[in-house]
């Protein structure tokens, strides 16, 4: 066990794996030599060779389209998409081929493959290096969609997609690549694909939420027991897609209140489909509306970012919200 | 069979006009044999050709009388199905487009294959989940596709990639109409394949015609293989209604391809002599004058008229393969058409390797109203 950054524990999933099975190719913008332009791949070129990990032409529908055909033929690939917001060239592979080999082939062909791409704001990246897309890629069956907020998640998670046998997008936060620090195992690791994690237990209210927006839950949830002695659920959901409508349901009919919390634009976002299973399932033990706070509808800002993320101030704010509905 | 010509120096009885590749002297009284082909080999690709006929005038009658809802057939494209399929390896793979089925057939499929897929029935192999034409053979190599165009093509390279990087002995045939070469993934696979050196052959199936968009409105390029010399791919044009000559470029570019030598383009000049599909009528878009014009460079004829200069051919031999073959069709797809759909539930499986929770709830409560309220008559409403 050793701590690492949530990039490290990222760049040891993808040492091991590459380790454990020769199948496991590496490639995208970057990548090989450079390390990638976050780092995530250091070393790997330096060990594994040319062969396994390599820079590619930059044509985001090449890097997966390659994929998927080194997948139809039994490799894992691992391609990277440099920002989920160049993710979109690449849209019509995702969506009308890797989505859909297994159940348009009747079973005959299966593509397990793992795309890994950095989103959401938090780095001054402006509108083309800040966008949470993970809604596109929930809204289509036959992907699982993957956002971890921990470094021992993210190792667990990125190995458990990659030895899976769908196709896996993994949405890595870049925000807190460096920012947050904790224990990652060493060597042969996983966390299974499915399970949300109980970030921090509560019975007064639920927050939902995932990836960056996890520790500024954390903090506003702080601010809230100190200030006004609320104690808070928080609910990592770690998985989007297979979602734990389990663990969802379990904690808001424990508290009664929740509070969903996402980055990306607020309307048809993801945080919309938690809100609804809890509409469809769980009305009866609501003691307050259901909260959403999210990104604006607007594209995102360069200079004003800081207001646009979801904060810590709008989540405690919220918080309060939903806890003084009578 | 072996290889009967280089990409850059044509030899033998092969020749070059209109830097077009051309075997069969439509005019000649004889012919020779060409190299490494056999009489036997050039009868198995003239049979070859027949069954897609006779397949296609099947769907046709199928598609006519309602018995099948859609159809997509390759009249005037035999010669590049069966010729390009000819000169492949079993273990070699296919990156088909609409029109390629026949090489499912000339590869050895069942014909309840390809018939059981018309009918999408609970044999189907894709389990009634495509509309006729998106045929997937694992068997052979055959790999599904969607109806998007030139998305096959950036898979067909990663698959010639994995092959590559495996150490295989595989190449990838991978096929591509006109209008697909306007396509993002079309330069985005040759992009790749000529940077990777990938052994992948791209088919330009050059029939003309995008739908209803004649070729010269599709792309400026005075000829669609000069697209391979920005990628630094090697390309060439062939005669595609003459299978000897496709055959032999085929071969050719499969055996670069396995020397380690890259990719290679190939644009085989055709006629889509039908509609694009059942739902499409040409004379709204082309003139008769045009069809006749290209309906006398017939892929069959021409094969028919090559085997008559090698004295290979007779009347008695072509009225008996004909009939041994459509009466094949005829049972085959009899035989598809009374075998039930698919049940409701399977609907739901091989979306992931396995059932999510809530896509079980989704299932399940469907299947609660099945016995219920059964969906035998369409359009109408029981309740």
């Amino acid at each position: 066990m050793a701590t690492k950054t949530l990039l490290q524990g990222i760049n040891d999933a993808l040492h091991t794996e590459m380790g454990r099975d020769e199948r496991v190719l590496i490639f995208g913008e970057d990548v090989g030599l450079n390390e990638g332009v976050f780092r995530a791949t250091t070393d790997l070129q330096k060990e594994f060779g040319e062969e396994r990990v390599f820079s590619t032409p930059l044509t985001e529908t090449g890097i997966v389209g390659a994929a998927i055909g080194m997948a139809v033929y039994g490799l894992k690939p691992v391609p990277e998409i440099q920002f989920s917001d160049f993710i979109y060239p690449a849209f019509d592979q995702i969506v009308s081929e890797m989505a859909k080999f297994r159940y348009r082939s009747g079973g005959e062909y299966t593509c397990p493959m793992v795309i890994r791409t950095p989103y959401g704001g938090g780095i001054r990246g402006g509108l083309y290096h800040s966008q949470s897309p993970e809604a596109y890629f929930t809204h289509t069956p036959g992907l699982k969609v993957v956002i971890p907020s921990t470094p021992g998640d993210a190792k667990g998670l990125l190995a458990s997609a990659i030895r899976g046998e769908d196709p896996v997008i993994f949405m890595e936060p870049k925000k807190i690549y460096r920012a947050v620090k904790g224990d990652v195992p060493d060597g042969d690791y996983t966390v299974p694909i499915g399970p949300a994690r109980v970030a921090r237990e509560g019975t007064d209210l639920s927050i939902f939420c995932y990836g960056a927006m996890v520790p500024v839950c954390e903090m506003a949830a702080e601010k809230a027991q100190e200030k006004d002695g609320f104690n808070v659920e928080i609910i990592d959901l770690r998985t989007l897609y297979p979602i734990d409508e389990t663990a969802i349901l379990q904690s808001v009919r424990k508290t009664g209140r929740a509070l969903i919390v996402y980055e990306a634009p607020k309307t048809c976002g993801y945080g919309s489909e938690i809100a609804a299973i809890i509409a469809e399932q769980a009305v009866d033990s609501l003691e307050a509306p259901i909260k959403r706070i999210g990104g604006f509808d607007i594209p995102f800002p360069y200079t004003l970012e800081k207001i646009y993320v979801p904060d810590a101030i709008r989540v405690y704010l919220g918080i309060k919200d939903v806890l003084d509905y009578a | 069979m072996d290889r009967g010509l280089t990409l850059d120096k044509h030899k033998g009885n092969t020749s070059m006009s209109d830097n077009l590749l051309q075997v069969i002297q439509d005019n000649a009284k004889t012919a020779k044999l060409p190299p490494g082909l056999s009489e036997a080999d050039i009868k198995r690709m003239y049979e070859g050709m027949v069954m897609v006929r006779a397949y296609d005038e099947r769907q046709k009658k199928l598609q006519r009388s309602g018995r099948i809802g859609f159809c997509v057939t390759s009249t005037g494209e035999e010669a590049v199905q069966i010729g390009t399929a000819a000169a492949l390896e079993p273990a070699d793979w296919i990156y088909p487009y609409y029109r390629q089925y026949g090489m499912l057939m000339y590869r050895g499929a069942s014909l309840d294959v390809l018939a059981n897929h018309l009918f999408g029935n609970t044999t189907d192999l894709a389990k009634g989940r495509q509309m006729p034409a998106h045929y997937t053979h694992k068997e052979t190599n055959f790999v599904s596709f969607s109806s998007v165009i030139g998305t096959h093509l950036t898979h067909a390279v990663g698959t010639a990639m994995a092959a590559q990087y495996k150490g295989d002995d595989v190449v990838v045939a991978t096929y591509i109409g006109d209008g697909g070469t306007s396509s993002n993934d079309f330069h985005a696979a040759l992009t790749f394949a000529g940077v990777r050196k990938a052994p992948v052959v791209f088919f330009i199936v050059n029939n003309q015609y995008a739908i209803s968009l004649p070729v010269e409105k599709q792309c400026a390029a005075e000829s669609l293989h000069t697209k391979g010399a920005g990628y630094g791919i090697p390309a060439i044009r062939v005669d595609g209604n003459d299978i000897i000559a496709v055959y032999q470029a085929a071969q050719e570019a499969y055996a670069r391809a396995r020397r380690g030598e890259g990719p290679t383009l190939v644009e085989l000049l055709t006629y889509r002599a039908g509609p694009h599909s059942s739902s499409d009528d040409p004379s709204r878009y082309r003139s008769q004058e045009e069809m006749d014009e290209w309906n006398a460079k017939d892929p069959l004829e021409r094969c028919k008229r090559f085997m008559q200069q090698l004295g290979i051919w007779t009347e008695a031999y072509e009225t008996q393969l004909w009939e041994s073959i459509r009466e094949k069709m005829v049972e085959f797809t009899n035989a598809a058409e009374k075998i039930d759909e698919p049940s409701w539930e399977t609907m739901f499986d091989d979306v992931y390797a396995e059932l999510p929770d809530a896509l079980r709830r989704q299932r399940d409560e469907l299947i609660a109203t099945e016995s219920e309220f059964p969906r035998d008559n369409e359009g109408e409403f029981p309740l």
